[in-house]
Parts: C-alpha cells; structure tokens; sequence
C-alpha cells in the first residue's frame, strides 16, 4: 500500500503517466461519442433518403429501425475477411485502417465547445487541411493492392478528383484566414465579422459544401464507386470488417467535413446570427445541429441530384471553382484592405 | 476538451540545469526525437532499397511524415504542416499516381541490379566523401552572413513570424521563388499540351445557348399526305 503512494507521487507518475491517462480519457470522451454519430449517420442516410423517395427505411430491427446499425454491424463482424491471391497483402490490409484512422485523427483540433478541444495548436486549419488531403492514400492503396482492374480504376478516379477539388478548399480556407486573422480553430470561431464581410464569405461557403461533396466522395461525385460502371470501385475485393472500415470511414470524413464547415463558417459553438437569448442552450447542443444541418445537406444532395460524368467533375473542379475562388482571394483581400477590415495582425 | 490556452511552440532551449519535471519533458521529447529520425533513417533507406517502386513511394511518405515530426519538436509547426500538405498531400500522390501506371517488370529490376552496382557505388561513394570533406570543414562568417540574416520576431507564433520576414525583408527572393515555379508550371503545361482537332467537347454555354425554336420544327402533317 505505501509504494503505491510512493508510486503516486513520483515524478515519472505526476509528469507522464497522469497527464496520459488524461489525455486518453478525452480522447475517448471524443471518439465514443463520434462513432456512435458515425453509426447512426448511416441509419439517418436511409432514413432521409427513403422519406424523400416515399418509402419507410429500416423498421424491423428495434422501434423504427434504431438497432438497424448495430445489427449491420454485427452481420459485418461476423463475415470472413477474404484477401485475394493477387493482392499485395500488407498494404491491402493497411488501406482501410489508414482510412478510418486519418478521420478520426482529424479531430483533435476541432472545438466542438469554447475550450473544448484536444490539442488548441496554432495551426489548426493547416493541420485539418493537411489530414484530409491525406484520404486520398487509403484509397489509392486499396485501389492499387486489390491487383483488379475496377478497384485500380476507382482508385485512380478518387485520386484525381480529390487532388482536384482540394486546390478551390485550400483557396477557400485562404478566404476564411483573411477575415480572421489566425490559423487557430477557436479563435476563427470567436472572431467577430461585420455583416457584409459575412456576405462576401457566403460564395465561397457554398463552393467549400461542394467541394466537400467531392472531397468525400459523395453523390453527386461518387464516381470512385460508381456502381454501374465500377461495381463499387476501389473497394470491391474487401469484404468483412476491412470493408466496414473503408464504410465507416467514408461517414466519418462526412461528418469531419460538417464540422468543419461548421467551425469556419456557422460559428461552431455559437448561437446562430449572434442572437443573445440563445446562448441557454449549450454550445455542444448548437455545434452538433450545425453538423446535423450540413449533413443533411449531404444526404439531400444524394437523394436529388443525378451522378456527374468525370469530364463534368473535372470541368467543375478546374475551369469553374479554381478560377472563382482565386479572383475571390483577390477580391476579399483588395476590399478588406480598402474597409480597413483586415483583423489586427499583430495579436498573434 | 483540455482547456490549456494556445500553446507556444518555441525552440527548445536550455539556458539553466533542467530540473524536476523539465528533465522529464526533454527525456521525453528527445525520445520522440530518436523514434522519429530512427524511422526518418530507416524509411529513408528502404526508398532507395525497396523492390517495389510503389513500396518505395509508400516509404517515400512515411520519411516525409517523420521530418514533419521533427519540425513540430523544433517548433516549426507551419512548416511541418507545409511539409505535409504540399509533399505529401499533393507531390507525393502524383508520384504514386505515376508509378502505379508504370508496367514493371520486376524480375527485369532485379537482374539490372548487379550490373549497375559498380557504377552507382562507386558514385555514392565519391558524393559522400566529399560531403564529409566539405561539412566538416565548413564555418560560416558570422560578420559576413549577419547583414542577409533577420532575428525572428520571437514574441508572435512562427507563422506570423514567417509571414512578417517573409513579405517584407525577403519580398524580392520570394516574389523571385514564385515566378520560378510559375516558369516551370507554364513549360511542364507546354510540354504536354497537345491540340487534338477531332475530339468532341462539351460546350455549357452553347448548349445553354441552343432554343427550341433553333432545332425543332413543328409540322402539321395531314392524313394520308406524310412529311414532303
């Protein structure tokens, strides 16, 4: 009993073991709560798309479907991981893990309350930019180590059109920087905008939910998986828990890419335009319906609008949204500099 | 969820014995260091070992995402995640792009290996004594280089730093720097571009252009007459 307090008090106990076990428990805080949303992101999307198509959805397992995850799940867990013989085995096993791992790293930077984020780094936009453009590997591994022409095919269309669509996010996020003044998450969701600069973001808000829809590989740019020509793309040789993980991954970059619309552009935690009375309500319960709201945008889009041919994608990507937002740039930071507008540098 | 405020991600320096929970902090962050290069070294190895070209882009990344590692233990976080966005988010996965097209026939690889070892390493060799020779030798005049050089501002983060130097005292090198790439993106665009005469487009604004009125043509046909 006295080493264990010996123990307690130590130096390597006090200056590394507690603020890891710390650190864990947040994490966890933050990662339960997410792949809960992740699952039920999946039951919401065939909710949302059967009422928009006038059907039920999922009503058999639990009241109104609600276990309807947790069995898809279990069928999942309980079916056998194939490997095909031609596949590279170490990076076809790696692929789906690098997926679902890059969207939960993700994260760490985003403050879901004032103050409530894992790491508050100064770079924090850089650092989600950064993650997300990093998707594209998983798919691209799997497409190439499946050895099949389909997935190879998948594989290289997510890659193109991920590379495409992150050069108009990059210009965006340019466009946000300018009007906040720091890289720092909490800081752009605290910075204090006057109406019209609201205004002059509100284009690129809507260029950066389509490239989002890109970046993600949604409808209407789900062409990696096209099923009518793919069969699935990239991930056709997975089965089982490898296939579950490409799956999940794919919600969880949705809900990554809601939230961080919602933190450069819906102001995260805040009460929506400014409205004072609203603040009873916690900050969290705002932040996740901004996210509910941005992913039902996503859902919509999937249920309404047709798929693009991949020359229209490309079209859209380069010679439409890459020339907009870099006048946009331009054009936010000549009419900022002549308001006198640009927030205060110096701060730090 | 930690309410710790920004954090300043300041050079590590050690002006007095470290004591206590200091000595904890750089007992860890040099073990950071040492996993972090081990691997740098390691994967930096296998890049120019590894059969597989694809393999060996792969090993590419994972270097690429350890020097990252080590400019946020130096406290360079932008240029970590500058490091990470532009090698490896975008570089690298034209690289693998590339590669993974390429029709390679390893059997093929293997066998050119002992022929061109004489060769290359004797190269390597030769490039690596004289690096030695060089760096081993080389001093920098601090009164000759202290007119070119600019103390960071230490009291902002180092992406405002950056910016501050970067946009003022090194306007020209910089503006120069991106007129070089700019030569280099209209030569490699040259060099590619070919004009195909007989490939169809899509035209949005000629087809949004087109009426009814310009391609249909409405006929009143009468019974047992047809279309003349």
């Amino acid at each position: 009993m006295l080493e264990n307090i010996a123990f307690l008090q130590s130096d390597f106990f006090t200056g590394y073991i507690q603020p890891v076990l710390v650190i864990t428990g947040y994490v966890l805080l933050l990662v339960v709560p997410l792949i809960l949303a992740m699952a039920y992101l999946t039951y919401a999307e065939r909710k949302v798309l059967a009422a928009m198509q006038l059907r039920q959805g999922p009503m058999m397992v639990g009241p109104f479907g609600l276990l309807q995850p947790l069995a898809d799940g279990l069928k999942l867990l309980g079916k056998e991981t194939i490997i095909p013989s031609g596949a590279n085995r170490v990076i076809f096993v790696i692929a789906p893990m690098l997926t679902f791992m890059l969207a939960l790293v993700a994260w760490a930077v985003i403050p879901v309350n004032a103050g409530w984020v894992l790491a508050d780094i100064n770079v924090g936009v850089l650092y989600l930019f950064a993650i997300s453009s990093l998707g594209v590997y998983g798919i691209l591994m799997a497409g190439w180590a499946s050895n099949s022409r389909y997935a190879f095919l998948g594989g290289l269309r997510s890659a193109a059109q991920m590379v495409s669509y992150e050069v108009s996010i990059g210009l965006v996020l340019v466009c946000v920087l300018l009007t906040t003044g720091s890289l720092n998450l909490t800081d752009i969701v605290m910075a204090e905008r006057d109406w019209w600069v609201d205004l002059l973001l509100f284009p690129m808000f809507i260029v950066f939910v389509i490239s989002a829809l890109a970046e993600t590989n949604r409808a209407p740019f789900d062409l990696p998986e096209g099923e009518s020509e793919l069969v699935g793309g990239y991930n056709v040789e997975y089965s089982s828990m490898t296939f579950a993980l490409f799956f999940l991954g794919e919600y969880m970059n949705m809900i990554l890419m809601s939230g961080m619309t919602a933190v450069l552009f819906l102001g995260g935690w805040l009460p929506p335009f400014g409205i004072e009375a609203l603040a009873v309500v916690p900050g969290v319960i705002w932040f996740i319906l901004k996210v509910c709201f941005v992913l039902f945008v996503f859902l919509w889009a999937r249920a309404t609008l047709p798929r693009y041919r991949y020359d229209q994608l490309m079209r859209l990507g380069w010679k439409v949204f890459l020339p907009l937002t870099l006048i946009w740039v331009v054009i936010m930071a000549g009419v900022l500099v002549y308001a006198e507008a640009l927030p205060n540098m110096a701060g730090g | 969820m930690v309410t710790a405020g920004k954090r300043n991600w300041l050079p590590i320096s050690k002006p007095t014995r470290p004591t206590g929970k200091e000595r904890q902090q750089t007992m860890i962050e040099s073990l950071f260091f040492y996993v972090l290069s081990g691997v740098l070294v390691l994967s930096a190895l296998m890049v120019i070992s590894a059969q597989n070209p694809v393999h060996a882009v792969l090993f590419l990344i994972l270097a690429f995402f350890n020097a990252a590692g080590l400019f946020v233990l130096l406290g360079a976080e932008f240029l970590a995640m500058i490091l990470v966005i532009v090698y490896v988010g975008a570089v690298a996965v034209l690289f693998l792009f590339v590669v993974m097209m390429l029709d390679i026939n390893f059997a093929e690889l293997r066998r050119g290996m002992g022929r061109y070892l004489p060769l290359s390493g004797l190269v390597g060799t030769v490039m690596l004594v004289e690096f030695f020779w060089i760096f081993s030798k080389w001093t920098s005049d601090t009164a000759a280089v202290a007119p070119h050089m600019r103390h960071a501002p230490l009291e902002v983060s180092n992406t405002h730093a950056l910016g501050q130097v970067l946009y003022t005292h090194y306007a020209y090198i910089f503006q120069l720097s991106g007129l070089i790439l700019l030569v280099a993106m209209i030569g490699a665009i040259t060099l590619t571009l070919r004009h195909r005469p007989n490939v169809r487009r899509q035209e949005v604004s000629r087809q949004v252009d087109r009426h009814p009125k310009d391609v249909l043509r409405v006929e009143k046909i009468n019974s047992g007459e047809g279309v003349s």
